[in-house]
């Protein structure tokens, strides 16, 4: 990747961390560990890979995202926003009642929102369904679907990861956000879903594992995946729940609370001098 | 009596996707029960337009959403207890809050599944999809009606849940029936009380009125095919017209037709409602037409239910 795309990157990750924090401290509440977590991954998508028109977000052929950590839609909101689906100024009405920004994606309030999605689970379903719409329609849309690590405890991830390796629905891609940590505690305390790739693997999907806040690698996977023909993509992404802010990162806590004012100027500083580091 | 045309909802179901077959805007998914539920009609015309999901009602739900979302028109076939029952988040969250174009069609709803036993004998599903903003209910009483409802419903842009049998039932609309979506039939005028009656129940409701006809009560008939939204004009017509009314169901008497025949009236035109239906309890093994009888879902309960309804009316009178 070059050094000027990465950077590019880098700064618009800032700006959705930024809008995530906005976001849940404005709503008092809300999931920012999770979508700090996916932030990077996020940001890729929607400013690299995806083929979207924020002015046209209803198009036929768009590539399609399907938040199925529907919970990080934070992160969902400030990438839509940022990529002018609407305006930015809208994040802090998240959560709030005359608000388009449902506390979990709505396909019918937010433009952009390609799923309504929230119970965890049913995301990869309807992605699995989109994919193969396009299949059977001869489209050559791609469909996104972002899991977390702790989602994928739902039985209802692996009948779609069957049906999708059975399908061999290769223009679906899964992301797993493996920070390790769901709402009670760690993944192994809970109840382990480890391991991952080989859990993918058995099901009949491509697995590529990267750190899911190193841009190249980012891109590198995003390549392979659509590469990889006859089978769908699954990319285990290790991430720092909370990343971007020191307090927060890996602390479980941070799962589904939101910052306080002060929590809140503190995140602000630490991501605005993030953001004046790559400057210089 | 002999020459009554007998039919099951459910091959009236896998004979109308056939009949849709033709349009490109049509998908059929199943979760491998085809040769139950029927779809397997449509399979063996249009093989590529038929998915099957496997045994994993959830995933299917949502495979139907997602292909919903990419412009097709979406049948989600699988048993009654499984679609409503197994999969109700998946309609709920996936399929009816965004709104989407699919059409579930559940079999071997209620009592008349038979053999298989209460596992299998989904007395609650009108309960649980009416409970769900955005859905339709239709739960046709032959296979006349069947097959107009699954056309209607393919018109219906949104969710729409068909409730069928398994059992062949009498058939009680004549070929150049017109269905409606939405609207009550009245099948037989009467001034002193009223039995609505939904799916194989329409047939009992008109057997019941010759009944009581024979001892000099006149009851009017309606068939409430589309459960949700309820025809309630027709039902404060028939309230105020003949002040007592029986509800006939082949479902649990808590949340199906009783309860919304119950609601619809208590807001508009309170009369004594009494409710024949499957009461509170599960199912069992057995002959279809002997459980229907041991369950009382029959023209002789109705019956009784009838005049339990004139008597409160003449107690309020």
């Amino acid at each position: 990747m070059e050094d000027i795309k990465k950077l590019q990157l880098k700064k618009t990750a800032i700006e959705v961390r930024k809008g995530i924090i906005e976001g849940t401290f404005n709503a008092k509440s809300g999931h920012p560990g999770g979508s700090l977590s996916i932030a990077d991954i996020m940001t890729y998508l929607y400013f690299s890979e995806m083929n979207v028109d924020p002015n046209k977000p209803d198009c036929e052929n768009r590539d399609r995202l399907v938040l199925s950590k529907g919970h990080t839609a934070p992160a969902l909101y400030a990438a839509l926003a940022l990529k002018g689906f609407f305006p930015v100024e809208l994040i802090k009405t998240l959560r709030k009642p005359d608000s388009i920004l449902q506390g979990h994606p709505s396909m019918r309030y937010t433009p952009g929102v390609d799923m309504s999605t929230g119970s965890l689970g049913q995301g990869i379903s309807a992605a699995c369904g989109m994919a193969l719409g396009a299949k059977l329609k001869g489209k050559d849309f791609r469909v996104y679907v972002p899991l977390g690590d702790g989602e994928i405890e739902e039985g209802q991830v692996w009948e779609a990861a069957m049906f999708a390796g059975n399908r061999k629905l290769d223009n679906l891609c899964a992301i797993v956000d493996y920070n390790n940590l769901q709402i009670d505690g760690s993944l192994e305390e809970v109840n382990s879903p480890y391991p991952i790739k080989e859990k993918f693997e058995a099901f009949g999907w491509n697995v590529v594992e990267i750190c899911g806040h190193c841009f190249s690698q980012i891109e590198e996977a995003f390549e392979a995946a659509k590469a990889c023909k006859g089978k769908p993509t699954c990319i285990v992404a290790k991430t720092v729940k909370g990343k971007g802010v020191s307090f927060m990162e890996d602390k479980c806590d941070w799962h589904g609370s939101a910052p306080n004012a002060e929590q809140y100027a503190q995140a602000m500083a630490e991501l605005d001098e993030a953001m004046k580091s790559l400057e210089v | 009596m002999a020459d009554v045309i007998k039919g099951a909802t459910r091959d009236a179901y896998g004979a109308a996707l056939k009949q849709l077959g033709t349009r490109d805007d049509i998908l059929v998914l199943d979760a491998d029960l085809a040769k139950a539920t029927k779809t397997i009609t449509f399979k063996k015309e249009f093989p590529e337009k038929f998915i099957d999901c496997g045994i994993a009602e959830g995933n299917m739900m949502g495979v139907a959403a997602g292909l919903a979302t990419t412009g097709y028109t979406v049948f989600a076939s699988s048993f009654a207890m499984f679609a409503a029952g197994r999969a109700f988040e998946q309609v709920r969250n996936s399929i009816a809050y965004p709104n989407l174009n699919v059409k579930i069609g559940a079999t071997h709803a209620g009592i008349s599944v038979g053999e298989d036993g209460a596992s299998h004998q989904c007395c609650e599903d009108i309960a649980l999809m009416r409970s769900i903003p955005n859905m339709v209910i239709i739960n046709p009483a032959d296979d006349v009606e069947a097959i107009a409802a699954v056309h209607a419903a393919v018109d219906h842009e949104g969710p729409v849940y068909m409730r069928f049998g398994r059992l062949a039932v009498p058939r009680v609309n004549c070929e150049d029936y017109k269905f409606e979506l939405g609207k009550g039939v009245l099948l037989k005028d009467g001034k002193d009380v009223t039995i609505v009656a939904t799916g194989l129940m329409v047939n009992e409701a008109l057997i019941a009125a010759e009944t009581l006809k024979a001892e000099g009560i006149d009851a009017r008939v309606i068939n409430i095919h589309t459960i949700k939204p309820i025809d309630k004009d027709i039902l404060v017509t028939a309230a105020k017209e003949t002040g007592a009314i029986v509800t006939a169901e082949e479902h649990s008497i808590i949340g199906g037709l009783g309860s919304a025949v119950s609601e619809a009236l208590s807001e508009e035109y309170p009369v004594p409602v009494v409710k024949l239906g499957v009461n509170d309890t599960f199912g069992k093994s057995g002959p279809a037409l002997e459980l229907l009888k041991i369950f009382g879902l029959d023209a002789e309960n109705i019956v009784a239910k009838a005049k339990k309804a004139i008597e409160l009316k003449n107690k309020l009178a």
